[in-house]
Order: structure tokens, then C-alpha cells, then sequence
């Protein structure tokens, strides 16, 4: 029972970061229709901004409390604005030519700018291991382990409650701007009928812009986490994430933002629970498996719209 | 009454530059200008090398880039731009063009390896032969694909767990059962069918980028399960040692009852690389001349009707199951011949060769070169695998450049490089080609 | 005592079709003459394509059976097959409302997909045609000229070559009846044929009907909005209207029946009783 609440709360904070990244799969998908291959690696340039600013900081574990967390808070800042930067270059490069052109195009030039960024962090940042002492360390000790101490010690860290609490309040302040914002209900509008949204005076070039922006901004978050949580990247990180976090999009149904979320929650769960109680080897067979089982019997995932087919 | 100042060319494509610049200088900044990296001798810290001086160059390169772009093609309609595009091939002379290029790449790829032996000599050449065997293997992977994607548009992710069965097949075979690679060949085409069955039967369902991402799963499944599955696989370690292919029975090694020996010739070993070389140029063009026939004949008929409109051929009695799945048992079958093919060239596998990576570069020739065109899967694969392999001296880059090359084609050329699709009958003798525009690229 | 009920070629019986809490279609039954004309008409949103929808396969009913009699003396429950089935064996074909054809093939491809089944059995399932062996070069000259044929009919030979998605509108509502006769139905169901047309080829297709239910052992059902080519040309109206059958008879029937003058004038329903009062029903 203890190493089962041990893997809940594993499971919930992996499943956090890849809903996290799914919201910018899910988004993207939803306005355009496409799967943005290279939004793993937007996920990863994120990772790698944050720790490039955690190390030009100097932050440390041994920074003060409260300087450590506004040092944070300006690392994410930075992350998120840059990162953001590079989704929309992304997109402005390789997608916007593309637009209304046939299908199969923006997937090649996703799939050749997901190439591109990979190899360009490869270069410009080393192909080594970058690992990262612990920032944030300790936590709550749920169970003791019993009186002789043979039992299982379920721990819940602070970085842990971190990425919990941290994803939950984005999750809100997301779901507010796009049900009570003009941009949300450009963004709407646009993933209902892109050309009558142009038609009564949505500015659809931009709204796409800012779909990636925010795709990427929150990209940048989940980077960051992972950086944290897990303390080491590599320029490779970004496509078992983004591979990840896309099927955990589809699994909630994709265009749905609660769906990303509860998409992200499920796989980051499958796959520490089969982990933990089968075996890691084969946890992203585990993870791919259950995502195509789901679409088969239910194209539609979890909370998405059944797609009604016109005769 | 003021004039609206139009402004000039000179200074709207300063302006346009000056903002490629910021836009570099903020990209760059960070992911370019500071570099971090693990301290050497100090334990694992890390600590940052700052680069500036390289910021500043992809600032300057990018500032003279487009401003050099767009005042001399992207912003006029003359000249330089108008030139350039006078020496394309129109679209018409491109067809006679086309006409005339497919015997002709046809003959080339014939006397290639002797050619090649004339120029060169035999250790001269033999890296070139190696790299004709590599093209022409995508090529053939280009063609067994372009049956699942361009014919019958099925949008297929993970192509390389085919050519993955093809290869394990024939290796284990070897292994376990000592059988030759004419046996494993088609048992591996057969192998992989059937793959190609089981996976493809599920997925019918689905559609567009669903397909897709339930057949990168597949693929990515496959690859695990070859690499973790250790006591049959041999895990990351792969397999080694496997059978060379003989020729009629010989084997192509020094001294008695080889294949030298036996036509009177001296050993070389590049008997056996010219010898591979027109084992994978006759599969392919199996692969293209089955393609072909298939095309005319009422299941290729299907298949494209199948991506111009599902719901149409339902309606014409056509069993659009059966028809997805031998479009993807057929496109599997090719996969797994180039896989068995690869074994035996290389002698050696291992789970490393079939990432999801193979599958984009293959997918990349079947829409560079232009859905559903076999003659455009020869001119992508040339171009991008002949050519990438030219860079090898820039290992590094090699990679980084392949992607953008990706962006760049596509979006200059959305519907790839060969876009008209020849009808499959016809009654007069003029039949002109069918615009990209008009062809639907399919929904599953 | 009518011909329709005496030789249907199609019976409906108690079709029901629900979509969630909407009933498109509640409990309609009529039936469709052998070699009759039968035009299925009414307002919008009346549940007419439905009705073709449940006949070809696309959509499962909900409730009732759709009985197919060929001129064989074969009979089959459409209901319980599958769409491509129905076309392949019951020998059901259709068009839609919305043109589908295969538009970057040509006018002939199309055509010569229409003819699949036939030309998959020649050709050995592709296995005799691929090495060449029976007789599938034979069969494929003869789907050419069976192509040629209906081309001919449809005024389209000259275009044979052209891609179908080049074709003007009214043409391609005419490929479109071609390609449905190339899968040699015993019935055609046609969604609005005529939606679109000019008078002119209005005419015309009134002319195709006509030749192919004389010369094809061919029964039609068409689903039509233009009166013209209704009460021109067809043998047996049943009128919908809300999923519910309203009126069922030959045309001149149908015209006088109160019910449908209210259906298409918008009369609500207690003046209706009112009309039918004054007119004596």
C-alpha cells in the first residue's frame, strides 16, 4: 500500500510535466491541425535556457530561501519569454508558408525543424550530459516505515508539491483565458472555422502566433521542472517527452485542454506504475500500447468530440 | 492632398533585415552565446563559456541573408528572381524531361559500378559503389512506402518497424536456423506482410495524424522490444556474424569454389560490393515495376481512389478494409526485403538502425519527391541521401543542415519536387498529367 | 392496388433512426416499385438523406427492415450488411448530395473504379493479373468500353482524360449517376440529381433517368427538391416531413394532398385538420 501511494505521487508529478507539454500539442493541434513534432524540442530548448540562466545566476542549493525562489522566479521568466521566442520563430519559419497548403507538408517541415533544433543544441551546447545539483531538496515523510523500519518510507518532496501546486495554478489561469478572453475566443473561433473567423475581423495569423507562444511559454514551465526534478538534460530529452506528451494529448482527447492534463496524468501514472510493478524496460510500450488501444476503441480520447463522419 | 510615401525597396528590406537580426540576437543569445558545460576535474559542476563572438556572426548572417533575399528575390518580381526561374524547366518541358530521364537513370544506374571501376579503380570506387548501394536501398524503401502513402494515403509514421522485421527475420533465421539468404528473403517479405497485417488491422480506424502517431507507437513498440528482449535479440548488442549472400551458390571469398575463383577472375572484395549493388538495384526496381502494374490493375485503382475519397468507394462496393491492408501489407513486404537486404550487407544489426528517425527520412523522400511519384522518391533519395552523405566531412553539422534542407524544400516546394500524377488509363495517346492541386493527399 | 406494392424492388418497414434524442426518421414504411421512377420529397431537414443513408449501408438503423428483391429472386436485409456489401451484392447504388467523385483521376479512372469487383474477380485477386495470366487484360478492355458507354450516354467522351475535379458542376452531377451504373445496379438512389442544374440540363437528366430505367432494368429513387423533374418523370412520390411520411401516391396524388401543401407552405398542424376538413378528407 505504501509503495503504491509512493508511485501515486511519482506518477502525478511526471504526469504533470507531460500534461504540461501536451497543452502546447493540444492547442496547436486543435487551431491548425497539426502535430507539431518539434514542440518536444521546444520543451527541451526550454530546459536547456533554464539551467543555462541557473548556472549564469550562480543559484545554488545553498542560496537563501528567499533569494533561491525569486532567483527561480526570474529563471522562469526568462525561460518562458525565450522559449516562447523560439516557438514562434518556429512557427513563422516552418509552418505560416504552409498555411492552407496541403496537409503532409507542415508535418515534413515539423519533422525537419524538430531534426534542426536537436542538432543545433547538439552543437552549440555539447552532446554531453548536463547534470544539475539539486536545487529544492527534502520533503514530508508520509510513512515511517513502520516500527522496525522494514517497511516502505513514501516520501513527498517539496519539488514534488512544487510541480504539483505549480501545475495546477497554470492549469487554472489557462483555462480562464481561453474560456473569458478576447484571445481565447479568437483562438476558438479559429479552431472552429479559421477562414469566417478572418471573415468577421479575427486577426488569424496572429491568433496562430500566439497559440505557439503559449504552446512554448508553457513548454519552458514544464522544461524547467523536468530540469529540476529530474537534475540532467540533453539536446535528446525532447523527443521521448514530445512523443509522450503527444499521445498523452490524444489519449485525453485532443483539442481539449482538461484533456491534456488528465492525458498527462494518466500516461505520467501508466508508466510509473508499470515501472514500479512490472518493469522499466518496457514502460513506453506499456504507455504506447494503452494510447493505441484508447484510440481504437475510442478515436475520439477521453474527453474529446466524437468526430461525426459526413455522408 | 499628401502622396502616401511608398517606401523604398532599399529601406523596407533594411527594416525586414534589422528584425531577422533582433530575432537572431534573442534566439541566439542564450542558446548560442553562453554555453554551458561540465567542469572538468572539479566534480560535476557546471559552469558557462561565454561566446559572443559567435552570436555576433549569426546576428551578421542572418542580417546580410535576408536583406541580400529580399532585395534581390523575395520583394521583386525582376530580374534576378525572373532569371533564375527562366532556367527552371517549365512545367511541360518538364514532363518530356521526365520522359526522357527514367531510361536514362535507368542506364546510368546499370553501368554505374563499372564506370565507376573505369574512373576510379577498385579501391577508388568503392566508397561511391557503398554509397549507390545506400541510395538505391532508400529508394527501395521510397517505393514500398509511397504504395502506403502516396497511393492509397495512409499517413504511415513508423515504416522503419518493417524494415526492422525484415532484418531481424533473416538474421534469426540465420542464426537459429542456418537458413541462406535466398531462402530469408522471402520469408522475410512474408514476415514483415504479415506484420505489416497485424498492425495494420487495428489501426484501420483511424485516421489522418491518429494513424499517424498509433504507427510511430507501433514502430517505437517494435524497437523496444527488439532491444530489451535480450536472450532472442541480443538486445542493444544485436546481431553479428551474419550470412554474406552468395552468388548462385558461391561465395564471394578468396581461394577455392568462391565466386572469383569459379569465373577465372582475381579476388577483390569488390566483387562482392558490385555484386550487392545490383542485388538491391533489381529488388528495387522489382518493387517499382510491381508498383507499376499494381497501379493499373483494380487494387492500385482502389488505393488511389481510397485517398481521393473513402466514403465514395464504400459506396462503390469496394471493401475498403481488405483494400488498407494489403496497401499496407504490400508497402511492408518491400520494407521487409530492404531489411533482410540490409542484414545481409552489413553483417551486423542492431535495434540502434531502426529509430523513428529512419522513418522520417523515409517518409521525407516520399513527400519530397512528390506523393504517389516513383521517379520523384529516385530524385529526393539521390538528393538527400547521396547528398548527405557528401557532407560527411562536416559530421557535426551534417545533421543540422538535413533538417532545415527539410524546411526549406518544403516550403518551397509543398507538394514536392515530381507533383503530377500520370493517369493510370487513358484513351487517347495525349493524356496530360493530372495537377498536385486537383489530387487529394487522403484522410487516413 | 398499385404497382409498388405489388413488385417492390425496395421495402421499408418500420425504419427508425435516432441520432442520441433526436429521431430523424420515425417508423416510416413505403416501397419502391420494380423499374418505377419513386421520388422521395420533402422540406428540409425532413430526414430524406437519412433514408438513403440507412439503404446504402452508411448508417445502422435504429429500428426496421430494408428488404432488397433483386431481379434474381435473391433477397437481401440491407439492414444487416455492411455498405461496400450493399452495393457489391445487393446491387444498390448511389450518389450524394454533396458530389464525391475521386477528383484527381480522371473522368475514365473514376469510371473504371466503379467496376472494382468485376475486375478484381478477373484478375485472380490481383495475383493472376499481376503475372498476367486469365483473362484480366480481356475484362479490362471490356470495363474500358463499358466506361465508353456511359461516357457516351453522359455526353462526357470527349473529357474522358480530364481530371474529374475539372469538370463543371452539372457535369459532374452526371459522372457521378455514370460511375453509380457502372457498378450495374438494380437500384439507383440518387441524392438531388438535379440540385444546381440549369434548366437546360435539368432536361437532360430527366432524359438519363428516363433511358436508364427503359433500357437498364434499373429502378430509381431519387431524392429531389425541383418539381420539374419530380412530376416529370417519376411513377410514385412519398412525401417526409419530419421523419414522418406524409403523403404517398403517384404524382398527381401527391400534388392535391393537403398535407404536403401544408408541409411546404408551412401551415401548422391544427390548420391542417382545418384544410382537410374544407377540402373534404
Amino acid at each position: 500500500m505504501d509503495y503504491f501511494l509512493q508511485q501515486l505521487i511519482n506518477g502525478v508529478t511526471l504526469g504533470s510535466i507531460y500534461g504540461l507539454i501536451a497543452i502546447g500539442y493540444t492547442m496547436v493541434y486543435g487551431i491548425i491541425g497539426m502535430i507539431n513534432f518539434a514542440h518536444g524540442d521546444i520543451f527541451m530548448i526550454g530546459s536547456f535556457i533554464a539551467l543555462i540562466m541557473i548556472v549564469a545566476l550562480g543559484i545554488t542549493a545553498a542560496t537563501p530561501l528567499l533569494l533561491l525562489i525569486a532567483a527561480l522566479v526570474l529563471v522562469l521568466v526568462i525561460a518562458m519569454a525565450l522559449t516562447a521566442f523560439w516557438g514562434w520563430t518556429v512557427e513563422r519559419i516552418a509552418y505560416r508558408p504552409l498555411r492552407g497548403s496541403f496537409r503532409l507538408a507542415p508535418l515534413i517541415t515539423a519533422i525537419g525543424a524538430s531534426i534542426a533544433l536537436q542538432n543545433f543544441v547538439q552543437i552549440s551546447q555539447g552532446a554531453r550530459n548536463k547534470p544539475l545539483q539539486p536545487l529544492v531538496q527534502g520533503g514530508f515523510q508520509l510513512t515511517d516505515g513502520g516500527a522496525d523500519g522494514s517497511g516502505f518510507v513514501v516520501q513527498l518532496s517539496y519539488m514534488q508539491i512544487l510541480i504539483i501546486v505549480s501545475t495546477v495554478v497554470l492549469m487554472l489561469g489557462f483555462t480562464f483565458l481561453i474560456n473569458h478572453t478576447s484571445l481565447g475566443r479568437s483562438q476558438r473561433a479559429c479552431e472552429q472555422d479559421r477562414k469566417m473567423a478572418a471573415l468577421v475581423g479575427v486577426n488569424v495569423d496572429r491568433t496562430i502566433s500566439l497559440t505557439f507562444v503559449m504552446g512554448a511559454a508553457l513548454a519552458a514551465v514544464a522544461g524547467l521542472m523536468f530540469l529540476m526534478y529530474y537534475g540532467v538534460v540533453d539536446f535528446f530529452i525532447g523527443f521521448v517527452a514530445g512523443v509522450k506528451a503527444f499521445t498523452a494529448a490524444v489519449l485525453g482527447g485532443i483539442g481539449s485542454l482538461p484533456g491534456a492534463m488528465l492525458g498527462g496524468l494518466l500516461i505520467g501514472l501508466i508508466e510509473t506504475f508499470w515501472s514500479g510493478y512490472f518493469s522499466v524496460e518496457y514502460k513506453d510500450v506499456a504507455a504506447f500500447s494503452i494510447l493505441a488501444i484508447v484510440l481504437i476503441f475510442m478515436p475520439e480520447g477521453l474527453l474529446g468530440k466524437p468526430e461525426v463522419e459526413k455522408v | 492632398m499628401q502622396a502616401v510615401k511608398k517606401p523604398s525597396l532599399l529601406e523596407s528590406s533594411l527594416k525586414d533585415a534589422a528584425g531577422g537580426a533582433l530575432v537572431t540576437l534573442a534566439l541566439a543569445a542564450v542558446m548560442i552565446g553562453m554555453k554551458v558545460d561540465v567542469a572538468s576535474g572539479r566534480g560535476a559542476e557546471l559552469f558557462i563559456e561565454y561566446r559572443w563572438f559567435a552570436v555576433a556572426m549569426a546576428v551578421v548572417v542572418v542580417f546580410a541573408g535576408r536583406l541580400v533575399m529580399n532585395l534581390f528575390f523575395w520583394r521583386t518580381d525582376n530580374s534576378v528572381a525572373a532569371a533564375v526561374s527562366g532556367l527552371m524547366p517549365k512545367s511541360k518541358a518538364g514532363s518530356g524531361l521526365g520522359a526522357a530521364l527514367k531510361p536514362l537513370l535507368l542506364i546510368v544506374a546499370i553501368a554505374l559500378p563499372f564506370a565507376l571501376m573505369f574512373w576510379l579503380g577498385a579501391r577508388g570506387s568503392r566508397q561511391y559503389i557503398d554509397l549507390a548501394i545506400l541510395v538505391t536501398t532508400y529508394v527501395m524503401l521510397g517505393w514500398g512506402l509511397n504504395i502506403v502513402v502516396g497511393l492509397a494515403g495512409l499517413l504511415d509514421l513508423g515504416y522503419v518497424a518493417f524494415y526492422a522485421v525484415g532484418a531481424y527475420s533473416y538474421a534469426l533465421l540465420a542464426q537459429y536456423f542456418g537458413f541462406s539468404f535466398w531462402i530469408c528473403l522471402p520469408l522475410a517479405g512474408i514476415l514483415a506482410a504479415f506484420w505489416g497485417i497485424i498492425l495494420g488491422f487495428p489501426v484501420l480506424r483511424l485516421r489522418g495524424d491518429y494513424l499517424a502517431i498509433v504507427t510511430l507507437a507501433f514502430g517505437e513498440i517494435i524497437r523496444v522490444v527488439l532491444l530489451n528482449w535480450y536472450e532472442f535479440t541480443g538486445g542493444p548488442d544485436g546481431i553479428s556474424g551474419i550470412p554474406r549472400p552468395t552468388f548462385f551458390g558461391l561465395e564471394f571469398t578468396r581461394g577455392e569454389g568462391g565466386f572469383a575463383d569459379f569465373f577465372g577472375l582475381d579476388y577483390s572484395s569488390i566483387h562482392r560490393i558490385i555484386f550487392l549493388y545490383y542485388l538491391i538495384l533489381i529488388m528495387a526496381l522489382m518493387t517499382n515495376f510491381v508498383t507499376m502494374r499494381l497501379r493499373r490493375m483494380p487494387i492500385g485503382r482502389a488505393w488511389e481512389a481510397l485517398r481521393e475519397d473513402e466514403i465514395a468507394c464504400r459506396s462503390l462496393g469496394i471493401n475498403t478494409t481488405n483494400t488498407k491492408l494489403t496497401a499496407f501489407a504490400l508497402g511492408a513486404m518491400f520494407g521487409g526485403f530492404a531489411g533482410s537486404f540490409f542484414a545481409t550487407r552489413q553483417g551486423f544489426i542492431s535495434p540502434e538502425s531502426f529509430t523513428f528517425i529512419e522513418s522520417a527520412v523515409i517518409l521525407a523522400i516520399v513527400v519530397l519527391g512528390g506523393l504517389g511519384s516513383q521517379i520523384g522518391v529516385v530524385i529526393a533519395s539521390i538528393f538527400m541521401i547521396g547528398g548527405f552523405e557528401f557532407f560527411r566531412e562536416f559530421e557535426e553539422y551534417r545533421m543540422l543542415v538535413f533538417g532545415l534542407l527539410m524546411v526549406v524544400i518544403m516550403v518551397w516546394k509543398p507538394r514536392g519536387l515530381v507533383s503530377t500524377r500520370a493517369p493510370s488509363v487513358s484513351l487517347s495517346k495525349s493524356a496530360k498529367g493530372i495537377s498536385a492541386d486537383l489530387v487529394q493527399e487522403g484522410h487516413g | 392496388m398499385t404497382q409498388w406494392n405489388d413488385n417492390p424492388v425496395l421495402t421499408v418497414e418500420h425504419l427508425t433512426m435516432r441520432f442520441g434524442g433526436l429521431t430523424a426518421i420515425d417508423n416510416l414504411s413505403f416501397n419502391v416499385g420494380r423499374g418505377d421512377i419513386t421520388a422521395l420529397i420533402g422540406p428540409n431537414g425532413a430526414g430524406k438523406t437519412t433514408v438513403f443513408n440507412c439503404t446504402t449501408g452508411f448508417y445502422k438503423p435504429t429500428e426496421g427492415r430494408l428488404v432488397m428483391r433483386r431481379t434474381n429472386g435473391e433477397k437481401y436485409l440491407l439492414e444487416r450488411m455492411p455498405d461496400f456489401k450493399i452495393s457489391a451484392h445487393a446491387k444498390v447504388a448511389r450518389t450524394f448530395q454533396n458530389i464525391r467523385l475521386f477528383g484527381g483521376m480522371t473522368i475514365l479512372e473514376n469510371l473504371m473504379v466503379a467496376q472494382h469487383n468485376p475486375l478484381m474477380v478477373a484478375s485472380n485477386w490481383t495475383i493472376g493479373g499481376l503475372l498476367g495470366l486469365g483473362g484480366y487484360r480481356h475484362a479490362n478492355v471490356d470495363a474500358i468500353e463499358k466506361a465508353k458507354y456511359w461516357l457516351d450516354k453522359t455526353g462526357l467522351i470527349d473529357r474522358a482524360d480530364l481530371p474529374a475535379a475539372e469538370l463543371p458542376y452539372g457535369d459532374q452531377r452526371r459522372l457521378e449517376i455514370a460511375r453509380a451504373m457502372c457498378t450495374g445496379p438494380e437500384l439507383l438512389c440518387l441524392d438531388e440529381p438535379a440540385a444546381g442544374l440549369n434548366p437546360k440540363e435539368s432536361l437532360e437528366l430527366n432524359e438519363l433517368l428516363m433511358y436508364i430505367r427503359k433500357e437498364h432494368d434499373t429502378s430509381v429513387l431519387l431524392i429531389e427538391h425541383d418539381m420539374s423533374v419530380v412530376m416529370e418523370i417519376s411513377d410514385h412520390v412519398v412525401v417526409l416531413d419530419y421523419g414522418v411520411k406524409i403523403s404517398d401516391g403517384t404524382p398527381e396524388e401527391v400534388k392535391n394532398d393537403p398535407h404536403v401543401i401544408a408541409a411546404y407552405l408551412g401551415v401548422d398542424d391544427d390548420e391542417v385538420d382545418q384544410i382537410e376538413e374544407e377540402v373534404g378528407l
